[in-house]
């Protein structure tokens, strides 16, 4: 019974987080995505903190500490401060078109129950529903990579595909912290080193649309 | 113990090539390389004979804690690896002795000396290596050492473009190879020579692992038509170094082949034998009769070492129809034809290549048309060489006939097999190979009569010196093997019983019991061969006629100018050339099989130009197979050339797409 109580909740988390990438997926304006952002990345602390609980670990609390404090807190909060110091937060993000993009997130999420279902038959139901959800995340942050054109929101889109990974792992019994900690510093770091591109490009091509760099290249679409 | 001795000489080796590196600008590197091989390679001989004189000794085998820490590095010594150890380490003791001389002419001596010995311990390590690990390892390691000495003379062009192809060919062999470790080791399996020994594989397994082996032995050894290689890259390197590649190198992918289809794959099925009996009947007729048509000494002496891997394949291929029939006797008497012409040619192949590199280091040349009457000027050499021509060409008293009259008496049983497919096909190959036999015999005539009979055709050649003390001993050994091989072939045979014994369950009835040292492959009413009569016979009855000739003829002294046939001041290059005296054979068959054409360019009379006269000879394998595979693979690579310069996302996408594709693939998997 209680089993069942802390397999539901969960699932319901992990759930959510798929949740919010469809959300995420839909944005147009860059200020409504990274407030999403921050909250998939709350959603995330959450869902780490209760297998913290539930599988009895502390060190997933500090995991999830960390998921908390820097992607949905300071990572947000800079990348706000990079758009407003950029100038585009008025900008609308030419998306490909939005209803095509969420039947093919659906259809991804589908290909990720249907193979971790498939390949996991003999592992514990609670590791395999999450694995099934960290592998939507993570395809779903990879189709919003694709189908972005502004880097900033590239760089979201890569964040939440890492969310992904960390649900993954934490469902995962026995990731050691300090994996955990070099994987949330690298991702700071890769934080840092595109925050300092974008300002680079928009230095020398006055814009952070992508396609400008095609065209710089010679090859525009 | 054979194997520690052998590991100690691998050792001794691997040590005197560091060694080479350490002092290779010293003046006497050279010496103390080469001896010390010479010395390291005897012992491995001896060890090596002694295993297989003591012929019911058991397999002797050793673990070194090298290589993957669950499997280490297995060795191990039977009866085959014995055999081989000893064809080796003669062939890299006689190329060691004789370089102890020839070495001295070398310009880059540290490009050669560090590699000759890598090479001489690769080769033992292939045929030590109990595991599929160690042997590929060694392979590999015996691949690159050879690529090295061949890149020695790195200034022709020539030479870099055969390294080039012999690097491409080379991994290409081990490739398949690898596979066939693989296919032999299964899903779970392990992949140490016991395991692979004990659990021979399923029939559609067996079949691809055999194709396989055919293949990756094949391109190292020289089958056709995946011998392009090795008329490039044998001749390039230095020529101590060509007679180890051609003499010894071979053999060791003929130890390869045997190793994977005689000891892994278990029984043989009848259809087996088809393709190594194809391949090695196409190799021994196109392999000579591409020799046939070269101008230049070591790259006939290439080619004609495809001539003879043909050989041995056919009898290796008769052992396989044979023993997948359950005529063991006369399996054997296939396989033990096989190993004798393994060690027989590795015996004249080395010789020729020697008396090659003599002539080379005492005229610089070796193309025909620039060589001739040698034999006045190096006249031991010349005798040498002439020794060698006749071994090869298969002529009695010599060791050459004893191992091709032993693989015709295994095709003159094939009317036994019960397939009626085979008892076509056998003969067939049987008429190649006599076929083949007789063109060497042609090919070694020219070989031997350009470069040492007739005046010489130019300055370098009328200028040269016999070669010195070193090189000469290096040759006289392998003369004399030659000859006691020939002449006493049953106790060469006796030696390779227990190896038929080890492979296929049976061997030759005891040669040493058979009276006046005949030897009797099947039965007495059937054949039997007495060398040491034939030699006699042909000893006394050339001196007789020696004697006859003296005695008979008129004393009186006639002198008259040489080659006045109408000609009385001729130059010598009025002499029938090696050119011409090919062109019959080529007209014969040169159309069709090299697309040989001949252009003559006779300028209108009153014209001042020189007429002339040019062949073009193309080898088919590199029109029909090679230059198709090139072009298409440059094709491909243009196509996806476009994927260079794609936008970042575009490549996302593709990466994605890339991702979703084997999700795909992952999910529907049945």
């Amino acid at each position: 019974m209680k089993h069942d109580f802390f397999f539901d909740v969960a699932h319901m988390l992990a759930g959510g987080l798929v949740l919010v990438s469809f959300l995420m997926l839909y944005q147009d304006r860059l200020y409504a995505l990274i407030n999403v952002f921050a909250l998939h990345a709350f959603v995330l602390a959450l869902s780490v903190a209760w297998q913290a609980f539930i599988q009895d670990a502390p060190h997933l609390y500090v995991t999830a500490v960390i998921a908390l404090g820097f992607k949905a807190i300071v990572i947000p909060v800079a990348l706000h401060r990079i758009v407003e110091r950029l100038g585009i937060h008025r900008e609308i993000e030419t998306v490909v078109n939005i209803g095509v993009t969420m039947l093919g997130g659906i259809g991804l999420v589908a290909l990720a129950m249907v193979v971790m279902l498939r390949v996991t038959p003999t592992a514990d139901a609670l590791a395999r529903e999450d694995l099934a959800f960290a592998l939507s995340v993570l395809l779903l942050g990879l189709l919003m990579m694709v189908t972005r054109r502004n880097a900033v929101s590239q760089v979201i889109g890569f964040m939440s595909l890492e969310n992904g990974l960390i649900l993954a792992a934490t469902g995962a019994k026995g990731m050691p912290l300090v994996v955990e900690i070099s994987v949330a510093f690298s991702v700071l770091i890769a934080f840092i080193v595109i925050g300092i591109f974008l300002f680079r490009i928009r230095e020398r091509f006055d814009t952070v649309d992508l396609q400008a760099l095609d065209s710089f290249r010679g090859d525009s679409e | 113990m054979t194997i520690v001795a052998s590991l100690w000489c691998v050792g001794a080796f691997l040590g005197l090539s560091i060694v080479a590196v350490a002092c290779a600008r010293l003046s006497a590197a050279s010496a103390i390389v080469y001896a010390g091989c010479l010395i390291a390679s005897t012992v491995g001989l001896s060890a090596g004979l002694e295993h297989l004189i003591a012929a019911s000794a058991p397999p002797q085998t050793l673990q070194l804690p090298l290589g993957l820490p669950w499997l280490g590095a297995n060795f191990r010594v039977d009866m085959l690896s014995a055999f081989f150890l000893l064809v080796v380490n003669l062939g890299g003791a006689a190329a060691s002795l004789f370089a102890l001389g020839y070495g001295q002419h070398e310009q880059a001596p540290h490009r050669v000396l560090p590699f000759f010995a890598a090479f001489l311990a690769g080769m033992n390590l292939v045929v030590l290596a109990d595991d599929a690990f160690a042997f590929l390892l060694s392979w590999e390691f015996m691949s690159l050492a050879s690529w090295a000495l061949v890149m020695a003379h790195d200034r022709e062009p020539e030479n870099l473009q055969a390294g080039y192809i012999y690097l491409l060919m080379a991994s290409f062999g081990t490739v398949a190879l690898l596979l066939a470790f693989g296919l032999l080791a299964g899903p779970g399996g392990s992949y140490a020579f016991a395991d692979l020994r004990s659990h021979p594989p399923s029939d559609q397994v067996a079949a691809a692992v055999l194709a396989l082996a055919l293949i990756g032995t094949g391109s190292k050894a020289g089958l056709v038509p995946l011998h392009v290689w090795l008329p490039l890259a044998h001749p390039a390197a230095p020529s101590h170094v060509s007679a180890l590649m051609s003499g010894v190198m071979t053999k060791v992918a003929v130890y390869a082949f045997v190793r994977i289809v005689f000891s892994f794959l278990g029984p043989p099925e009848s259809w087996w034998c088809v393709p190594v009996l194809v391949a090695g009947g196409s190799s021994a007729v196109l392999g000579v009769l591409y020799a046939l048509n070269q101008g230049d000494l070591k790259k006939l002496l290439a080619y004609s070492t495809i001539d003879n891997i043909g050989i041995i394949f056919i009898g290796l291929g008769l052992a396989l129809a044979f023993q997948a029939n359950d005529l063991g006797q006369a399996a054997a008497l296939a396989m033990t034809a096989a190993l004798l012409h393994v060690f027989n040619h590795s015996l004249f192949k080395s010789l020729l290549f020697f008396g090659a590199g003599a002539v080379l280091g005492a005229t610089g040349e070796r193309d025909f048309e620039r060589l001739g009457g040698l034999i006045h000027t190096m006249p031991v050499t010349a005798f040498l060489f002439l020794v060698a021509s006749v071994a090869i060409c298969a002529l009695p008293p010599l060791n050459g006939f004893v191992s091709e009259w032993l693989t015709f008496q295994a095709v003159l049983i094939s009317p036994q097999l019960p397939q009626w497919g085979l008892r076509f096909l056998v003969p067939a190959i049987g008429a190649l190979l006599a076929l083949a036999a007789a063109l060497a015999a042609a090919c070694f005539v020219k070989a031997f009569g350009f470069a040492f009979l007739g005046r010489a055709r130019s300055e370098a050649a009328k200028q040269a010196r016999e070669t010195d003390a070193f090189s000469v001993a290096g040759m006289f050994c392998l003369a004399g093997l030659c000859a006691f091989a020939g002449i006493l072939p049953g106790f060469i045979i006796d030696r390779i019983a227990p190896v038929t014994q080890l492979l296929l369950d049976s061997r030759l009835p005891v040669q040493a019991d058979v009276p006046w040292l005949s030897i009797i492959p099947i039965s007495q009413s059937r054949s039997s061969y007495n060398g040491l009569l034939v030699f006699v016979f042909i000893l006394i009855s050339s001196l007789g006629a020696i004697e006859a000739i003296h005695r008979l003829a008129s004393r009186r002294v006639r002198r008259a100018p040489a080659w006045d046939c109408g000609f009385p001041d001729a130059a010598p290059s009025t002499q029938y050339s090696a050119g011409s005296f090919v062109q019959p054979l080529r007209r014969v068959y040169g159309t069709l099989i090299f697309l040989a054409r001949e252009t003559v360019r006779m300028p209108a009379p009153g014209d001042t130009a020189p007429a002339s006269f040019r062949v073009d000879i193309q080898d088919l394998a590199w029109r029909f197979i090679y230059t198709p595979i090139v072009s298409s693979v440059n094709i491909v690579a243009d196509r996806l050339n476009y994927l260079q310069y794609m936008t970042i996302r575009r490549y996302l996408a593709l990466v994605f797409s890339a991702l979703i594709f084997l999700l795909i693939v992952l999910a529907s998997w049945p």
